[in-house]
């Protein structure tokens, strides 16, 4: 029966037509390329009829308007005439500064802690743990709220502020430091500066030359350190000291002249810093605890001091363990910097997301940016991190 | 002649043993650690007996109003009466009773999900992962069984922070294994729209995503489907949090040695049988505990809610500071909240410790 022969054999093409891998793989692909097409054509084509219903315009033409908001902190000027597009700048640079103040003072804040967690004495290891055990279990957003709400408003008016040596005072509106400020003759002091810096590149370069021929090492920190002061300093010194600090003073109601951190910023910082440095703590530790107690005999046995062993065998090899989810934090740090909306810092989300919403109503436009922003300052940074943790990798053969 | 005759053994050097050994060995070893000491105690002594003293020698508990706190420390009373508040939210409080049977219905899953030796195991998660949410779902929504609706504005409080953190979690596992499966899936496309969609949720802060929810989404969806605001924010927290379990999972699958794979394949496994009998088990077993880590970080971020504007346990302790009877507060309000986040979890973070020192005796010689 020939007949039914060919049916079968049909049968068996059709079947091992579904069967096989590679053609099952492009029916899937192409069905999931469909759904997300079908999706997105589903998303804009409603979107697109919901804006015209709403009378919502489109298109980033609005970033040219005036703003005709406030701002209370602005690293450059701006006033309520500028436009949507400076207060975007602006926010996107109070973002940064939270961020870099927050990444540096959790950084160190996280490596004493991690160290002293691990340290012999049993007091000091049991106040990191307890420090490290309530900071981390508690919502940032209310170690944010509990800064701004209790510790700040509780702060004494400006003409009880608490006064430290004369230069710094913390009152309810804030913290006054003395501000720098430059005088002609000082643009000498920063090309020395820029002349130290490419100085100790070189100096480093020269000693890890000479260590890797002669094996004599070469106190590169301390020359270095030496450097960057030194040379700087002299300038300064023959240059007639071009730089007097201001000091911030009480006139009528309020402080005038320094530097002022206003509440917000410094209650963000202060929580920042010390959730971050807690999670920084625990990854310091376990970083350290993974080089292998071997290396450390290994290296005694050599006849390394404790302060050589540490600094040219367990940190380095901490280091490697440590990076990766370094890295991480500090991602989570610059994001969590956008809890700043829920007490009024001018980070860029609630400059943004916030006022100019509220505003012009382009959700769309507004929201994409912002996300935007943020990809490509994570992008960014984990680029960076990944550099770093591939030159300090382990080269293994 | 010289008779040797036992003598019984000494007892350990005081200096090793007693509290002056352990002293000299933890606190005073040397010069810089007596120094450190002395320092800490000087610092932390005061602060501690001063928390001790404002949070439970000089407080008041129980009364109707502010007049009532006249010990000079902190004014309970401010939390105690507006307990209910805190717990069920704005729930009608004739309806209190099934808030209560929700309570009760997780806390017992829960525990016998979390005890290593509870029978049944697998049947449990299957409640708990399909039967449970809607069980929960009638009995806080009503409208089946002839429960009236209570609509969910009114939900709140712990009620609602648990409720967040735990349907956050449910929903983004299945989601976190299919994203996980998609990174490490040797289909080009599948693999790129995986890695953009996690790298995505992974980078932007989940407030933007909470912003996207709560302003974007509507415009998204055609006029005939009208969210709810508590269903638009936890569609965000669920899509972002798939992200980082799907990031978790892909490190547990990739801890699989190559050899289970090509067992199962031996055997004669296809892909969905192979992942589901022998790859997924061992993966889940081992991401178990960063599950865990997860789910606190998780639970966490949910008081993030408050700045849309949902009524969380954060947002009832800075809802109650701007009652005028209740002004100055802020202290006890925030502590309260704190020490319940705090119970919380550290319970977590100390369960996803046992479960570690659990797990690891399989790797253990």
């Amino acid at each position: 029966m020939p007949a039914e022969n060919s049916k079968k054999s049909n049968n068996a093409v059709a079947t091992r037509w579904i069967y096989d891998p590679k053609v099952r793989g492009i029916l899937f692909q192409v069905l999931a390329v469909a759904c997300v097409a079908w999706m997105l054509f589903y998303f804009v084509s409603n979107a697109m009829h919901n804006m015209e219903s709403r009378g919502i315009a489109t298109g980033f033409s609005f970033l040219q308007h005036r703003a005709s908001f406030g701002i209370v902190q602005t690293l450059i000027s701006y006033s309520e005439d500028d436009t949507y597009g400076r207060a975007f700048v602006i926010g996107l640079l109070n973002t940064l500064l939270v961020s870099g103040i927050g990444i540096i003072l959790a950084t160190v804040l996280g490596f004493l802690i991690g160290i002293a967690r691990l340290s012999n004495n049993w007091l000091l290891s049991r106040a990191a743990a307890v420090y490290i055990e309530i900071f981390r279990n508690i919502p940032l957003l209310l170690q944010i709220f509990f800064w701004y709400f209790c510790v700040l408003r509780a702060l004494p008016g400006p003409r009880q502020s608490i006064d430290i040596a004369n230069a710094f005072f913390l009152n309810v509106r804030g913290l006054y430091i003395p501000a720098p400020i430059a005088e002609p003759g000082f643009g000498i002091v920063a090309i020395a500066f820029v002349i130290a810096i490419v100085g100790v590149f070189f100096l480093s370069q020269w000693a890890k030359k000479r260590k890797n021929l002669t094996g004599q090492p070469f106190p590169v920190f301390f020359s270095s350190l030496g450097l960057l002061v030194g040379l700087p300093l002299v300038v300064f010194l023959i240059a007639g000291m071009p730089l007097h600090w201001e000091l911030p003073a009480l006139k009528g109601f309020n402080f005038r002249g320094g530097l002022t951190v206003i509440p917000e910023l410094f209650s963000m910082v202060v929580a920042l810093t010390i959730f971050t440095a807690a999670s920084i703590a625990e990854i310091v530790r376990s970083g350290i605890m993974a080089v292998s107690k071997g290396q450390v005999e290994a290296s005694h046995a050599l006849g390394l001091k404790n302060g050589l062993t540490l600094r040219f065998v367990v940190i380095p090899q901490a280091m490697r363990v440590i990076i990766p989810p370094l890295t991480s934090q500090y991602l989570n740090l610059i994001k969590n910097s956008s809890l700043a909306t829920a007490v009024g810092y001018p980070d860029l989300v609630s400059v943004f997301m916030g006022s100019t919403l509220n505003q012009t109503g382009q959700a769309v436009e507004i929201i994409a940016m912002t996300m935007a922003v943020y990809l490509t300052i994570s992008i960014v940074t984990s680029v960076l991190m990944n550099i770093y943790n591939a030159k300090k990798a382990l080269v293994e053969r | 002649m010289v008779v040797y005759r036992d003598q019984p053994s000494l007892p350990a050097p005081a200096s090793q043993t007693s509290i002056a050994g352990w002293l000299r060995k933890n606190l005073f070893s040397s010069v810089t650690n007596s120094v450190v000491t002395l320092a800490l105690l000087y610092f932390l002594v005061p602060q501690i007996w001063h928390a001790i003293e404002w949070g439970l020698l000089k407080s008041d508990w129980f009364g109707d109003n502010r007049s009532q706190c006249v010990s000079g420390g902190a004014c309970w009373v401010f939390i105690t009466n507006r307990l209910n508040l805190f717990i069920y939210g704005f729930y009608p409080s004739s309806a209190y009773w099934r808030v209560n049977w929700v309570y009760v219905l997780t806390a017992v899953q829960v525990v016998a999900l979390l005890y290593p030796k509870t029978p049944h195991k697998t049947i449990l998660s299957v409640i708990f992962f399909v039967v449970y949410p809607f069980v929960v779902f009638f009995l806080l929504h009503g409208g089946a069984f002839g429960l009236p609706v209570v609509e969910t504005n009114k939900w709140g409080g712990l009620m609602l922070t648990l409720l967040l953190g735990i349907v956050g979690t449910i929903a983004a596992l299945p989601l976190g294994i299919v994203l996980a499966l998609g990174r490490r899936s040797e289909m080009p496309i599948i693999r790129a729209l995986s890695v953009v969609f996690i790298e995505f949720w992974r980078a932007v802060p989940l407030i933007t995503v909470l912003f996207m929810a709560s302003v974007m989404l509507p415009l998204f969806l055609s006029g005939q489907v009208n969210m709810d605001k508590l269903l638009r924010a936890m569609i965000g927290i669920i899509l972002f949090e798939s992200a980082y379990v799907a990031e978790v999972i892909r490190g547990g699958l990739q801890a699989i040695p190559k050899g289970q794979y090509e067992a199962a394949k031996a055997l004669g496994l296809n892909y969905w049988k192979s992942m589901g009998l022998i790859i997924m088990p061992q993966a889940l077993k081992l991401t178990i505990p960063s599950l865990v880590n997860t789910f606190i970080e998780l639970f966490k971020d949910t008081s993030l809610v408050t700045i849309i504007g949902l009524f969380d346990l954060l947002s009832v302790a800075k809802a109650g500071l701007s009652d005028p009877a209740w002004l100055g507060f802020s202290t006890e309000a925030y502590t309260f909240v704190a020490l319940v986040f705090w119970v919380f979890c550290f319970g977590m973070s100390r369960y996803s410790m046992y479960l570690e020192k659990l797990l690891h005796t399989g790797h253990k010689r």
